[in-house]
């Protein structure tokens, strides 16, 4: 039977983890391949990392980190941040990693979606969608897509996005509430549900995780397939085991094998 | 001991050898693992990988873009008999026939189709993505020492095409996913993963060492 993955998020800035409280007021947190070492030992099922600021300040994407972790960790890893190009994700793959996490290009240009999925194949392309909710009390739910790490509103819809990426090839989706992100008040389950059953292909929740019932959350309640946290691993409020462990007694399909 | 991954244009295949290299070691096989472009390579090495990421024909194309490996291929593995694992689409490839998009042919070493998996349950996800338990069909030496069933170890998949052996002798493990799908197929010196040992921890790296020390 296919588990639920648990996905330790590291956000990058110049080399360097850090966590954002929404997205903004960093903390240094670690040297990334070392993170992802004890993520790989402690049963994660994939890395994710995330070059924050990339998109915005125009900084490269960072294939020695991801080199360095690809030769360290044989599991699963996704990188994004300032991807815009199909030369971007080439050297990201060919640094290693798995998966590329598109954000902001998808946004510009759609079709992005559809050449990066002809030329590398479904299943590495993610597409990152990062959205805040835009209806008021009373009205019917929605939401709009941000990018920029939060900063620029589209008035694109994002359940509309959602189903036009997966359509256009896009393996999974990585969903952030951008409210959410960084309080630890738990996933935006309402946005995580909206796309999980409006697309076919799997989708990672994320965004907002404070305890350990926001992860089994995510999948019981948001239907995701997989579920993304940073701080609460980071600052060892909790381990990966121990957050596996606590969803598998919730009833969830986990992964509880013992590490190499 | 000579092991060699062969680079066709598919993908990254630095981390896939570090993973031969960490399982070589652990085990204690002295084995140089070489990625390699070369046909002449292939041609003298004791043992043979093929990755492979992406759309079948793409792949196909590409296997076929590099002069000589198909015949290297074939010679040193189906007519001398050297040890072969192919890995997620590199194992596709050893089928007769690619239905991905358009129809296009395999090494017809496996016969058989790749074509859509179709679950049972509407609601499972496409890509099948993702750790899953591999459930035993017939043993086999790569699965040495690596608990099978609902209990057993997870290997790690990604795709949304799969193998079906026309021969079901063929099959040495299936994973559930909305009813059975090929994990591993395998008969004579070959053998080949839908899932990725290269990304698969602790199992990945039993069967990669499995795999070394495979004297089919």
């Amino acid at each position: 039977m296919l588990k639920v993955r648990l996905i330790p998020c590291l956000d990058v800035k110049d080399g360097r983890v850090v966590k954002g409280v929404q997205f903004l007021d960093l903390v240094d947190a670690g040297d990334p391949v070392e993170a992802a070492k004890a993520y790989d030992a402690a049963g994660a099922d994939e890395l994710c990392f995330l070059d924050i600021t990339a998109s915005h300040e125009a900084r490269g994407i960072l294939l020695d980190v991801v080199q360095r972790t690809a030769e360290a960790c044989f599991m699963p890893l996704t990188v994004g941040g300032g991807v815009r190009t199909v030369e971007d994700i080439r050297r990201l793959l060919l640094a290693g990693a798995d998966k590329v996490s598109i954000n902001t290009a998808a946004v510009k240009n759609p079709d992005f979606v559809r050449e990066a999925a002809e030329k590398f194949g479904n299943q590495c392309i993610v597409v990152a969608i990062d959205a805040k909710k835009v209806s008021g009390e009373g009205e019917p739910a929605a939401w709009e897509i941000f990018t920029h790490g939060g900063r620029n509103a589209t008035g694109i819809d994002a359940i509309a996005f959602a189903k036009k990426v997966a359509e256009l090839g896009a393996g999974e989706l990585l969903v952030t509430s951008m409210d959410r992100d960084g309080t630890k008040g738990g996933y935006d389950l309402a946005l995580v549900r909206a796309i999980a059953d409006a697309v076919s292909v799997p989708v990672i929740a994320s965004g907002g995780v404070g305890n350990l019932d926001h992860l089994v959350d995510g999948v019981e309640k948001g239907h995701a397939s997989a579920v993304l946290a940073a701080s609460i691993f980071h600052f060892g409020t909790h381990t990966i085991s121990e957050a596996k462990g606590y969803m598998a007694k919730a009833g969830l399909k986990m992964r509880l094998d013992k590490a190499a | 001991m000579s092991v060699v991954i062969i680079d066709y244009g598919s993908g990254n295949l630095h981390s896939a050898a570090k993973a031969f290299e960490r399982a070589a070691r652990e085990a204690g096989l002295n084995e140089t693992v070489t990625v390699t472009s070369d046909p002449d390579l292939v041609a003298k090495s004791d043992r043979i990988v093929l990755p492979g990421v992406g759309a079948y024909a793409d792949c196909r194309r590409g296997l076929d873009s590099v002069p000589g490996m198909v015949e290297a291929l074939q010679r040193r593995v189906r007519e001398e008999g050297y040890p072969f694992l192919g890995i997620c689409v590199g194992m596709q490839l050893m089928a007769t026939r690619g239905l991905e998009h358009t129809t296009s042919y395999g090494l017809d070493w496996i016969p058989g189709d790749v074509k859509p998996i179709a679950p049972s349950d509407p609601s499972l996800k496409i890509p099948h993505m993702g750790w899953n338990t591999l459930e035993l069909v017939k043993p086999h030496p790569i699965l040495a020492e690596i608990p099978t069933g609902p209990e057993g170890l997870h290997a790690y998949f990604v795709h949304s095409y799969a193998l079906t052996p026309s021969n079901p002798a063929d099959v040495v493990a299936t994973t559930d996913y909305g009813g059975p799908v090929t994990a591993i197929v395998g008969r004579d010196n070959i053998a080949g993963t839908q899932f990725h040992p290269e990304k698969s921890q602790t199992l990945g790296l039993r069967l990669i060492a499995n795999f070394l020390r495979w004297r089919p």
